[in-house]
């Protein structure tokens, strides 16, 4: 059990940001609530920044595409406060024609190649990121391979093709 | 022991062509250069062992350098961001070399029929003889060596040289 509950965290978040965050949920007990990207910046500097919540461990950054939302695209930020035990999760959805968003690692250098992997798996454009180049996948990918569009199969393979079977 | 090669003999002497007497030594000392990435690797740990003693077959120094080596083991899963590792060592390796495929992964991509996996090492270099199984038991990577061994036993010396072998290795843009 954390240090302080996860209705502290949400009490100082509402005073200050106001408004500025939606969709608060507790799925097992993480405190998850939505921001939009013009707001996300100043709610990370503030979590980490603030004495009493002190989220100063960025566990990670991910990303995730809903094609069926007007926002198809995610970023989510998972956030730990050692000193107080408790976690907290921050999702931003931007559209897929303007996939940019701040980067966060003028608060975690940390933060340089979660970023450079969710740019690699999805695309989404930090921006002010200092090397914003693939990581894991080849350099001369061109599909962004988490995204829903791009087939997960590779195409060049050729044995499963339907006259083997019988098709 | 192994026989010799057809020819004539007689009291105090035998003759053969070259070609025999090359490939005869060749195939009973191959250095096999192992680029094992998973469990394939594994499997091919233990023929290497005292159990299976891969080195009865003469292939007593397995060559982590790809410049005195004759045989590239590829054995296990190999990403696309490996597939230039795998060429340039590919590259290195002096004529005459060969390559087998060892498993599913090496010689098809496997069960990895993904973005980020190659669909058989044959997409970037030439392949001798394909191992299957996943992973393939020892037998069957020794079994897979004994051809090679074959191969290498009955290559005519010029074939090099040939214009089709220099067009397969264009065919991967190698030289």
């Amino acid at each position: 059990m954390g240090k302080i509950t996860n209705q502290q965290v949400l009490a100082q978040l509402t005073s200050n940001f106001e408004g500025n965050f939606s969709n608060v949920s507790e799925p097992y007990g993480l405190l998850t609530f939505e921001t939009s990207r013009e707001d996300i910046m100043q709610i990370l500097s503030y979590l980490k920044n603030d004495k009493n919540l002190s989220f100063g461990y960025l566990t990670d950054i991910t990303g995730i595409h809903y094609p069926e939302q007007e926002n198809a695209l995610g970023v989510i930020y998972h956030l730990h406060s050692l000193v107080n035990n408790v976690r907290v999760r921050v999702k931003v959805f931007i559209p897929v024609a303007n996939p940019t968003i701040p980067t966060a690692t003028t608060l975690w250098n940390g933060a340089n190649w979660m970023e450079r992997e969710t740019f690699d798996f999805f695309g989404i454009l930090f921006e002010g990121h200092p090397n914003l180049v693939r990581i894991l996948n080849v350099d001369d990918m061109e599909a962004f391979p988490m995204r829903k569009e791009f087939p997960l199969e590779d195409p060049n393979r050729v044995d499963k093709e339907d006259r083997f079977f019988g098709r | 022991m192994v026989n010799a090669p057809a020819g004539v003999e007689g009291s105090g002497f035998f003759a053969t062509s070259l070609d025999k007497v090359i490939g005869l030594a060749r195939s009973h000392s191959l250095w096999p250069l192992p680029f094992a990435t998973s469990c394939c690797g594994i499997e091919f740990m233990a023929t290497m062992g005292s159990h299976y003693d891969f080195s009865r077959f003469g292939s007593e120094r397995p060559s982590f350098s790809p410049r005195q080596a004759d045989l590239l083991m590829v054995m296990g899963t190999i990403a696309k961001k490996m597939a230039p590792v795998l060429r340039q060592v590919y590259i290195q390796m002096a004529e005459p070399r060969w390559v087998i495929a060892v498993g599913a992964c090496a010689s098809s991509g496997g069960i990895f029929d993904t973005y980020s996996v190659l669909q058989g090492i044959d997409e970037i270099i030439p392949v001798d003889v394909y191992v299957p199984g996943c992973p393939p038991r020892p037998e069957a990577i020794i079994n897979g060596f004994n051809n090679i061994q074959e191969l290498v036993r009955n290559e005519s010396l010029r074939r090099r040289e040939s214009p089709e072998y220099k067009a397969l290795l264009n065919k991967y843009g190698i030289q």
